[in-house]
């Protein structure tokens, strides 16, 4: 059973000058018991369709077509918002690319990670102790005296530990992280990335994992999903993306990571261009203002070519590997 | 206009909200057009119609001096009103510039303050209306001195807390950075973002506030006859309840839909806007 | 090196209260730090997750009181100055902070958001309209953007303002906290870039906070490396991390995760304990963890060894690729 399954998922946002198109035809899948990452350009649409799957777009945004379908049962796109509720949380946990917001600044560290416990059956004492022992999972000293400690006296990456130790504690089927190592040192980025494979493992939950860290990515992830301006343009198992990857978009991409660069440079590589107005969309491909490889056939909209395996690019040339120009 | 539009639509969605709305747009609308509504003058004696019960003439009937209960429920509807709006008003911006000094300033001063919040807030509102009308004699003013001492502690206690949250955020930390002085963070940064929910809490107060006024000049220590209030005219129904029960309706029942009516709105204003503030 | 420092700080100590259980208790978020920042240089601090890189940024930003020390910036000392005299050096000197939304205040507009350090320090003359739209474009933002929120912003877009933000008035040091937190790679490099330019262009000094170490890599010149806020290493970036001299330097360099799916990693594994503010380790504070502690280290405190290339605290400096012993029990608990 696949955990959840996006298919052709549309949301826009309505602005001042016209709706904005922020994900278009979006579709894949979370399988049961994998962990897919989610990559692609800032502001191309990851954090919105997180909140289009969480019910929570902000006021100017609406969901115009397509289906969320969570567990192969619940409907997410025309759920009602107390059966939402009850899901959020208990059965789809976040961790929010913002740590600071997703903390009550006037509230102790140890009364939030109680009150999220209000559905469980445990003793006061017991709850503590669960709330101390995850807090030790994600490495914040002194866990038991943190409890008492306010969110501004934390780093902002034991922020970021302890959303993440507050999300796992719920023991989710579905756990979302937007990108939670951000603020993290490259010890502990590795040390979280270990234990969040470790609890998916043993909870047996799927992830769907963002990140703009490649490495992060690839270590982690089983499979990738690849965004850019609001589209799905490759889709595969991590070592397809990465070793043979067949969108330009995302060979690009890789190609930038300064972690790909040997030689130390002051200069480091970009996609030259920007992204398009998300309020015209072009009528072809998304990426063609930015492609090298575009020819007048991108003019209209490129089908999604299936590269068999799962592998799935969303480009006219995307089945001739010698022209997508990969260095991988 | 769409602007304006979205959150009254909100409003209308929720059964409870829109039923609100008309409430208080239906009271607003008596005491706004209240000398279009009815020709009788509110305070004029007819001691030859006393007691007459409701009819074509009179519609809602006549109190015990004769005067004409509808004009009287209308008028006293203004004086509910603008005492509601002009005490609630005073009480904010009391309120916000204590509890901005509080929570922003020294750790000394907020002490001090929330000592002084907290004084003012376990004084019974009675004990205070008679120490005031002891001391001012009764009036409007009275009315809205005990108002505004009721309710801006709360007030003032709201804008604090957001305060001290905000206080630390990295926003604030940021515009600190940048070299801005403490006035205009507080002006620029932080009174944007506290002012919301205190605005919707006042309108769930509105209801208090209409009850304390009825209920001073229920007990004569408000308005002055022979100004009409909702509360006076309670007053004169009970004293003669067993034969004229339409004066104490007169004077009971807007009281009753005017506080429902503000309850629901402030509740659904809250509720959409702000569901962080329940349980406050 | 040519020595032309803008900012030099000497032995800063910050500490906080905690207050627990009835007690005053009082941790050192930096324990003794100093280094310098020349004229045109970009040095890059890394380091463990609260290790105190922030407090000591936000310290030498004058947002945090110093118990220690002093920070002389432009041949001023500024940790005694109070605000109104430290307005004139928030001009020269600006931050960039690690959260990209939180650090927008959420009722203003982009515009007004990138032109505030004008109103603020009252500068006359400037239509802000035409420098908003300057500095936009400056950062890669469409100028449509002005009329928009923070909360209608993507997390990289928001980034860009808060750097719009910090380069406004043309300082002569920007304190970047982790300015690529949230930036696909290629962004990343644009405001790497940008930043770069403006260096070159205006000798602007950087220091920079970020764990991402390739990032460090390419872009600092030199580097100090911060554990239980002191700096246990520091030096010329590219020494630092060809040559790690720190058993803490070697661990952190070791787990950085390359884009390779089949990359096996052949890392210094380090024991999770963290050492707690209020209980710092006695002798070196690593040797808890460290995989190379001898008897020594547990009671006698390494003594900060300075050369010209290098800041180094440790008994035993590392040799060049060195692997960590076989871990023996006896020293580690
Ligand atoms: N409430 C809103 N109103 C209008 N536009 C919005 C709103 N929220 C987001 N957008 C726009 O939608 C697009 C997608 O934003 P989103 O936050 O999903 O990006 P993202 O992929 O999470 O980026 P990042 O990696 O930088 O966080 C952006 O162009 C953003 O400006
Ligand atoms: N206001 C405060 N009160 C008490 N302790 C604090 C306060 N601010 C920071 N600390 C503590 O000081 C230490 C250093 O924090 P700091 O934010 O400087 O870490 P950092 O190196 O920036 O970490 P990160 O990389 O996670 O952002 C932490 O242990 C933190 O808990
Ligand atoms: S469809 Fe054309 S423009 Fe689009 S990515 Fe492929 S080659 Fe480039
Ligand atoms: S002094 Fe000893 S414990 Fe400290 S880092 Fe060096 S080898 Fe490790
Ligand atoms: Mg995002
Ligand atoms: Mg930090």
């Amino acid at each position: 059973m696949t955990t959840l399954r996006i298919d052709n998922l549309n949301v826009s946002f309505s602005t001042e000058a016209g709706p904005l198109h922020a994900l278009k035809n979006v579709s894949f899948d979370v399988p049961e018991n994998r962990i897919v990452g989610i990559v692609g350009e800032s502001g191309c649409g990851k954090s919105t369709l997180i909140n289009a799957i969480l019910g929570l777009l902000a006021d100017n945004g609406s969901i115009d077509g397509g289906s969320i379908l969570f567990e192969g049962q619940d409907e997410l796109t025309s759920l009602p918002s107390s059966r939402m509720r009850d899901l959020r949380g208990p059965r789809i946990a976040t961790v929010f690319q913002d740590p600071m917001g997703a903390l009550n600044p006037v509230i102790s560290v140890g009364k939030q990670m109680l009150n999220i416990q209000y559905r469980s059956t445990l003793s006061k004492d017991e709850k503590m102790n669960r709330a101390v022992e995850m807090l030790e999972l994600v490495r914040i000293p002194d866990a038991r005296a943190a409890l008492a400690r306010y969110p501004h006296q934390f780093s902002g990456g034991m922020k970021q530990r302890i959303a993440i130790a507050m999300a796992l504690m719920m023991e989710p089927a579905l756990l979302i992280a937007d990108e939670p190592t951000t603020a993290l040192d490259a010890t502990l980025e590795v040390t979280t990335i270990e234990l969040l494979k470790d609890l998916q493992q043993k909870i047996g939950c799927s992830v769907m994992f963002i990140s703009h860290h490649l490495g992060v990515i690839a270590e982690l992830c089983d499979d990738v999903v690849v965004m850019y301006a609001g589209e799905v343009v490759e889709r595969g198992t991590v070592r397809q993306i990465f070793q043979d990857p067949r969108h330009p978009y995302t060979a690009r991409l890789l190609e930038c990571d300064p972690a790909r660069q040997s030689e130390r440079t002051r200069h480091l590589p970009t996609i030259p261009g920007e992204i398009p107005d998300l309020r015209a969309r072009p009528a072809g491909c998304i990426f063609a203002n930015r492609c090298d490889l575009v020819s007048d056939a991108c003019s209209a909209p490129p089908p999604d070519k299936d590269i068999g395996d799962g592998h799935v690019a969303r480009c006219i040339i995307a089945d001739c590997p010698e022209e997508t120009g990969v260095t991988a | 206009m769409a602007e304006l539009w979205r959150p009254i639509r909100k409003i209308l969605r929720e059964p409870l909200g829109a039923l609100g709305l008309f409430l208080v747009l239906f009271v607003i609308f008596g005491a706004v057009f209240a000398d279009l509504l009815t020709s009788w003058d509110p305070t004029k004696i007819n001691p030859r119609d006393r007691f007459q019960g409701p009819s074509a003439n009179h519609l809602m009937g006549t109190d015990q001096l004769g005067r004409d209960l509808f004009a009287r429920v209308l008028h006293g509807g203004r004086i509910a009103l603008f005492v509601a709006l002009v005490s609630t008003a005073v009480s904010l911006v009391i309120g916000i510039v204590l509890g901005l000094i509080a929570g922003y300033g020294p750790r000394w001063l907020d002490n001090l303050m929330i000592l002084l919040f907290d004084a003012m807030k376990s004084f019974p509102t009675v004990m205070l209306a008679l120490a005031l009308v002891t001391l001012m004699g009764p009036s409007l003013t009275a009315v809205m001195v005990v108002v505004v001492l009721v309710t801006v502690p709360g007030y003032a206690r709201i804008i604090r807390t957001q305060t001290i949250a905000l206080k630390t955020s990295e926003y604030v930390t940021a515009a600190q950075s940048m070299g801005a002085s403490s006035a205009r963070i507080l002006r620029v940064h932080i009174l944007p973002n506290v002012i919301g929910p205190l605005v919707i809490l006042a309108s769930m107060d509105i209801p208090v506030v209409i009850g304390i006024e009825a209920g001073m000049s229920f007990l004569g220590l408000g308005v002055r006859p022979p100004t009409p209030s909702w509360g006076s005219i309670l007053n004169d129904g009970f004293t003669n309840i067993r034969d004229t029960a339409w004066i104490a309706i007169a004077g009971g029942v807007p009281i009753i839909i005017t506080t429902l009516g503000f309850t629901f709105l402030g509740e659904t204003l809250r509720d959409v806007f702000d569901p962080r503030l329940k349980g406050r | 090196m040519s020595s032309d420092p803008i900012l030099k700080v000497e032995d800063v100590q910050v500490s906080f209260p905690v207050g627990g259980f009835g007690r005053r208790n009082s941790i050192l978020g930096v324990a003794g730090v100093s280094f310098e920042v020349n004229r045109g240089e970009t040095f890059a601090l890394v380091g463990e997750s609260g290790s105190g890189k922030t407090t000591l940024a936000r310290a030498v930003n004058g947002l945090q009181e110093i118990s220690a020390g002093s920070i002389t910036f432009e041949d001023q000392r500024i940790d005694e100055l109070d605000p109104r005299a430290m307005k004139p050096v928030r001009k020269r000197m600006s931050m960039m902070f690690q959260d990209p939304v939180g650090s927008l205040s959420p009722r203003m507009t982009v515009g007004d958001l990138v032109t505030e350090p004008f109103r603020i320090h009252g500068i006359e003359g400037r239509n802000l309209r035409d420098e908003a739209e300057r500095l936009l474009t400056l950062v890669g933002l469409p100028t449509s953007f002005d009329s928009r929120f923070p909360h209608q912003l993507s997390g990289g877009q928001a980034r860009r303002v808060g750097v719009a933000r910090a380069i406004a008035l043309d300082p002569a040091l920007i304190i970047a906290d982790e300015p690529t937190a949230g930036l696909d790679v290629s962004v990343q490099g644009e405001v790497l870039n940008l930043l770069n330019d403006l260096r070159e262009r205006l000798g602007l000094a950087m220091v920079i906070i970020t764990h991402n170490l390739h990032v460090v890599h390419h872009v600092a010149d030199r580097t100090a490396v911060m554990y239980l806020g002191r700096f246990v290493e520091a030096g010329e970036t590219e020494e630092v991390f060809s040559a790690p001299q720190h058993p803490y330097t070697a661990a952190l360099l070791s787990a950085n995760p390359e884009p390779d799916p089949d990359k096996t990693h052949d890392r210094i594994t380090l024991p999770a304990e963290v050492p707690s503010l209020l209980a710092r380790p006695s002798g070196c504070e690593f040797h808890t963890r460290c995989p190379w502690a001898q008897s020594q280290c547990s009671f006698d405190a390494p003594e900060r060894h300075v050369t010209d290339e290098r800041v180094i605290a440790c008994h035993f400096p590392l040799a060049p690729g060195a692997r960590p012993p076989e871990q023996k029990e006896s020293v580690l608990s």
